[in-house]
């Protein structure tokens, strides 16, 4: 379909804002009064507070006061804490200092005494499930997550038997009982039709989420209502969230969030830190600012799940995937964590479409940053495990990497999981074929192996999968009597440009000028609508169809105002250029601004003095406050949906790798998407780009490991976690979309943030296999002392399943 | 744990010698020598390492600039690693300390970053940056070398109950070029061979440079002797910029025809020093330059050396990165 707006490049809103420097984040705002406050926060990975001593701190000249896990609303374990008297990883928050300025606040802390006892702790759960190993917390080891349903999530003691361990063979994972499982098809037949079986036992690294933002907050209290200034990947999505962890209703909570400096997961919801200026505000009378230093963004930033996991896949003799069983211990932090393990296991039955299926699993506690979604939760440590053993597969069945992934690759008739849902749409074959052909593929592979002196060219390919969007929230539009169309969008501001390019849907769908079109956001006083946050690859899918109902409500109510007032039935009028005309008689019209005019006047649902009954109660509060401004379109998502939304990406990748020093260098990418229609292609190229440099971090440079011996983080600054540099990285890079509608979406579209990285990291780690002659590390990040070691045929430091190891 | 706050201290700018030597002495062990900042302020800000008074050096001019000489050239200790990387008298002569300098952490930091800054790091073992009260903290026990010690970056020589190495990618060029280093009190000016300067955990643990209080490094003196030598410098690190070297390698070789006469080569990462190689430098001595003679000077460059449990690769590395500088120089 040939859209007016969507599918074309524009410049979102906020971009000069950021250019110039005006956009403000959560530090940059000051208000009278505010004074700043400092945590004091754990040396210890797992420890009680036996006492605290303060007196000597609250005594010193600007200090104002102080709040411990006394003045906050405790949480039941495992959930994450907002003070702690009983921190469980080293950096947790103890208490926080607020003071005429943060050096007075930092000196006060440095002058706090407390005394601690120290508890076991655990940075590798394998050790935890070992009989009599660690637990992370004092109640257990194993989370249940509970993950979307109205019951907390829970911990409990789980061991596995010393037999489970003894059972299995050096370097294999043990097997020992699980706490989630699912399995459909028949597995043994599988594996015994199959000409060939791997099985091997990985581990994928844990990453840091390296927002460029730290999650800094402001909040006081004014007029009986709390206000808070927050870094988050969501708005009207918060409002709840934010309401439990302060204890007052939403509707007393002014929450501001215009920008966000990047959250890739860990800012999708409000999190505890967020809300100690609140608790603290309420304490002093004091407007109080939270700034969070970038080395604390390390230790309470949260994190991605790593795993050491096991797999077994069977593949018939033209590289069909028949059966897999995967055991998956995840690796889950110090508190409820995420069910990184769905991502992965779902992932795989996805993108390798097996016969059967077995998935057992195990959410293991460490005393190390709470764990939460990182881009592709799951699915990219899926990528990052499992495209490599399907080149290993196509070596040794001597197939085309390229013809190993087609053959195994989904389309729309694809069944997810074990509940084998269905899918909306899915193109990665396309997205293949697409990329084979950018990228030359059939000449680039001649090139492969071809050495020149210690370099070794290697060319890869990978996909990655992510489910890409949700359904049932709200749209609200208004047509105001200047003539202009305002789109009140609750959805966040990652930094993706996606809540503009979604509310570009309304106004395509009401033919407007987009010049004419404003964008209300980013704080909860603008009227906004209940929609989801920017996480899980979601906006395009989700918020297109938002507005579009919204706008479709205002469409309907514009046509029976026309015919209202010129006769006629609402379908005898058309839209076009701003105004509602009659189809048999093109002069016969109204402009916009004059039917906006004639909602007021009519009031009742045409200018949102009534509204549905279904929407959202904070939907409800938006239309309130715009109710009589104008004609208002308002409606919850009631589209058709049935499955999983599924966004792909095909990752090529051209390397050179030195055999002697363990550097390569990317000769070239191309990243090809099934993200449904284009909605703004400048923004997807940055997504697919951006997203594989975040890939390439995850695959090869990026560290966060914790001292087993004192469960320090080694890693708590930018230059010791080691995101890529520009210098890693090609400097142009290539990127295509297969562009095939979605059928699910009334524009077509679907999200793909998340598996463009998976698309990157998997290639690249494919990539340097390859390079190697086919040396399959089963871990990552795949580091030059690795391919040093590999290149010159030298056992590794690590042992096997070990994690932590540099 | 974490503190990330700059606290407040007494800052002096001197501008002149004497005036530095003055302070210096009015706060012996109290005083901090402060060039670029780039080491020090971590420390500040983590209240890790707590002066009494930072003394700024930055207002001194006779310590800053790249100066021709009739021995060759001297560069004074303030001079920045940008400025030395693009200078022409070092890329003319010395390109060999051109590319280490423009191979030191990122352009941000080599802005300001100077030379003698680069040679008087303190050690970047991670434990002992965190404030952990190992040996070189004073304290008696290292983290780093233990059967659970994350220590992939440390060193596999010369270990002396700290295991740590010597940072820097400039240090192993002025060692390669025989560089001295001019150092000055308020009493007097002593001259000591780039070899000598570094010193390892057996001398001092607590210090990684022959340099006592109320000392500056004034400049670096490079001899004319090794001018427009063939020079190879290399340096790994896991990323290509904004990283310190898991190991680096610099060479001066003195070629005549294809037969290699004299050469000096050495490296860091892999010792609490800059490491020379005179093993390797033996071995090469005479011998023509072919890809036998450089299997050779691999063969013997790891030789002695003593991993830890997670270093293993420095030996094929550092073995790969000599093979490299006389094959590829
Ligand atoms: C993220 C990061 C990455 C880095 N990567 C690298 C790298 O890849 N390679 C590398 O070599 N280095 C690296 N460094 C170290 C950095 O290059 C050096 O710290 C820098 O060159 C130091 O110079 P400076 O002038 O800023 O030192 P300062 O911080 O000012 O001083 C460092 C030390 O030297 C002393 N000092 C300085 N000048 C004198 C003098 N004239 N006389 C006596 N004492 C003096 C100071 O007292 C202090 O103890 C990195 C640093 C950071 C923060
Ligand atoms: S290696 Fe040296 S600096 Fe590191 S912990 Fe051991 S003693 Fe301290």
């Amino acid at each position: 379909m040939a859209y007016t707006l969507l599918g074309k490049d524009f410049t979102p809103p906020d971009i000069r804002a950021k250019v110039t420097g005006e956009a403000k984040y959560a530090e940059d705002f000051r208000v009278d009064g505010m004074v700043f406050a400092r945590l004091l926060t754990s040396p210890m990975p797992h420890a009680r507070v036996r006492s605290i001593d303060a007196s000597e701190a609250l005594a010193m000249h600007g200090v104002i006061g102080i709040l411990t896990a006394d003045d906050v609303p405790a949480k039941a374990s495992p959930q994450q804490t907002i003070l702690t008297n009983e921190p469980v990883f080293v950096g947790d928050p103890i208490l926080a200092v607020a003071a005429e300025s943060e050096t007075i606040a930092q000196d006060a802390i440095d002058k706090i005494k407390i005394d601690f006892e120290l508890l076991p702790f655990c940075v590798d759960p394998l050790e935890s499930l070992y009989p009599g190993g660690p637990n992370a917390r004092t109640e257990g080891n194993s989370v249940t997550l509970n993950f979307g349903q109205p019951i907390p999530p829970e911990v409990n003691e789980k061991k596995w038997t010393a037999r489970d361990f003894a059972a299995v063979e050096e370097g294999h994972l043990p097997t020992g009982e699980p706490t989630v499982q699912w399995e459909y098809g028949d597995l043994d037949t599988g594996f015994e039709d199959a000409a060939l079986v791997l099985e091997e036992s990985f581990v994928v690294a844990s990453n840091s989420h390296h927002s460029m933002e730290p999650r800094s907050a402001l909040s006081y209290w004014e007029n009986g209502k709390c206000h808070v200034f927050g870094s988050l990947q969501s708005q009207s999505f918060a409002m709840n969230t934010l309401s439990g962890l302060i204890g007052i209703p939403p509707e007393d909570i002014v929450f501001v969030a215009e920008f966000c400096g990047g959250g890739f997961g860990s800012k999708g919801n409000p999190y505890p830190s967020m809300v100690i200026p609140a608790h603290f505000s309420k304490k002093i009378n004091r407007p109080v600012m939270l700034r969070i230093s970038r080395a604390e963004e390390y230790y309470l930033g949260h994190a991605r799940s790593g795993f050491q996991g096991r797999t077994k896949i069977g593949f018939r003799e033209d590289g069909k995937v028949t059966s897999i069983d995967l055991y998956l211990v995840q690796e889950n932090g110090s508190a409820t964590g995420f069910p990184d393990i769905n991502g992965f296991s779902e992932g795989a039955s996805l993108v390798y479409t097996p016969e059967a299926m077995r998935l057992r699993g195990i959410f293991v506690s460490t005393n190390t940053p709470p764990r939460l979604a990182q881009r592709g939760p799951g699915q990219n440590q899926m990528a990052v495990t499992f495209e490599p053993l399907m080149d290993r597969a196509a070596k040794e069945l001597s197939i085309d990497r390229l013809a190993i992934r087609q053959i195994n690759a989904p389309t729309g008739d694809a069944l997810v999981g074990a509940g084998r849902e269905p899918v909306t749409s899915a193109h990665p074959r396309e997205a293949l074929a697409k990329g084979a052909e950018q990228f030359n593929w059939v000449e680039r592979v001649k090139n492969d192996g071809q050495r020149n002196g210690s370099k070794v060219r290697s060319v890869a390919v990978a996909t990655a999968f992510h489910p890409a969007g949700f359904n049932g929230f709200d749209g609200l539009v208004v047509i105001t009597p200047d003539g202009k169309l305002n789109v009140h969008t609750g959805v966040g501001n990652l930094g993706t440009y996606s809540y503009a390019s979604t509310s570009r849907v309304a106004a395509e769908v009401l033919k407007y000028d987009w010049e004419n079109c404003v964008i209300h956001r980013g704080d909860s006083r603008k009227h906004l609508p209940f929609n989801i946050g920017q996480f899980g690859s979601n906006t395009s899918f989700t918020m297109t169809r938002t507005n579009f109902v919204a706008a479709t409500d205002a469409m309907d109510k514009i046509k029976e105002i026309a015919a209202m007032d010129m006769g006629g039935d609402p379908e005898d009028y058309d839209i076009g250029e701003e105004k509602v005309f009659s189809i048999s008689d093109p002069t016969q019209s109204m402009t916009y601004a004059e039917v906006a005019q004639r909602a007021i006047e009519l009031g009742g649902k045409y200018s949102g003095i009534e509204g549905p009954e279904d929407i959202n109660p904070i939907t409800k509060g938006g239309l309130a406050g715009i109710a009589g401004t104008g004609l208002v379109g308002v409606a919850k998502d009631k589209l058709e949906k049935h499955g999983l939304v599924p966004a792909f990406c095909a990752g090529f990748i051209d390397i050179e790798l030195d055999t002697e020093t363990g550097k390569y260098e990317i000769l070239d990418y191309l990243g090809v998407v099934d993200c449904g229609t284009v909605l703004h292609p400048q923004s997807l190229a940055t997504q697919i780009k951006g997203g594989a440099v975040m890939g390439f971090g995850m695959a090869a440079t990026e560290k966060l490991v914790y001292d087993p011996q004192s469960g320090l983080p080694a890693n708590v600054g930018l230059y010791q976690a080691k995101p890529p540099s520009y210098l890693d990285v090609p400097s142009t890079m290539g990127w295509a979309a297969v562009d095939e509608p979605d059928p699910q979406n009334p524009v077509g579209a679907k999200g793909v943030g998340e598996p463009v990285m998976g698309g990157g990291a998997a290639s690249l780690i494919c990539a340097i296999s390859n390079a190697l002659d086919g040396h399959y590390f089963m871990r990552n990040p795949i580091t030059p002392d690795m391919i040093v070691n590999a290149a010159a045929g030298r056992p590794q430091s690590y042992k096997p399943l070990q994690v932590n190891n540099q | 744990m974490s503190r990330d706050m700059m606290p407040h201290f007494e800052l002096i700018q001197p501008s002149d010698m004497d005036n530095a030597f003055e302070v210096l002495e009015r706060y012996g062990e109290g005083a901090w020598k402060l060039a670029g900042g780039q080491d020090s302020y971590d420390w500040f800000k983590d209240r890790v390492k707590r002066p009494q008074a930072v003394v700024d050096l930055n207002g001194i001019e006779e310590l800053k600039g790249i100066r021709e000489t009739p021995e060759g050239v001297e560069i004074g200790a303030l001079t920045t690693l940008a400025e030395i990387a693009e200078s022409d008298l070092i890329t003319g002569s010395f390109s060999l300390l051109a590319q280490a300098a423009s191979r030191v952490a990122s352009p941000q930091i080599r802005n300001v970053g100077t030379i003698g800054g680069n040679v008087c790091q303190d050690a970047r073992c991670w434990y002992y940056r965190a404030g952990m009260d190992c040996y070189r903290a004073g304290g008696n026990t290292c983290y780093a070398d233990t059967p659970e010690g994350m220590n992939r970056e440390h060193c596999i020589y010369g270990a002396d109950r700290c295991v740590a190495v010597s940072p820097s990618d400039t240090a192993p060029v002025l060692v390669a070029l025989d560089a001295s280093m001019v150092i000055r009190n308020s009493a007097r000016e002593r001259i000591v061979a780039a070899q000598d300067f570094f010193i390892g955990p057996d001398v001092n643990i607590e210090r990684m440079t022959v340099l006592e209080p109320g000392e500056i490094l004034t400049a670096i003196r490079i001899p004319s002797t090794w001018a427009g030598s063939t020079f190879y410098f290399e340096k790994v690190a896991d990323r290509n910029v904004w990283d310190f070297p898991l190991v680096n390698i610099a060479a001066a070789i003195k070629m005549s025809g294809n037969t290699i006469e004299d050469i000096r080569i050495a490296c860091a990462g892999v010792e609490c020093v800059p490491r020379r190689l005179t093993v390797v430098e033996d071995v090469v001595r005479g011998s023509s330059r072919d890809e036998e003679t450089a299997d050779l000077a691999a063969s013997s460059a790891a030789r002695g050396a003593i991993p830890l449990n997670f270093n293993h690769f420095k030996i094929p590395l550092l073995e790969n990165l000599v093979r490299r500088a006389i094959r590829d120089s």
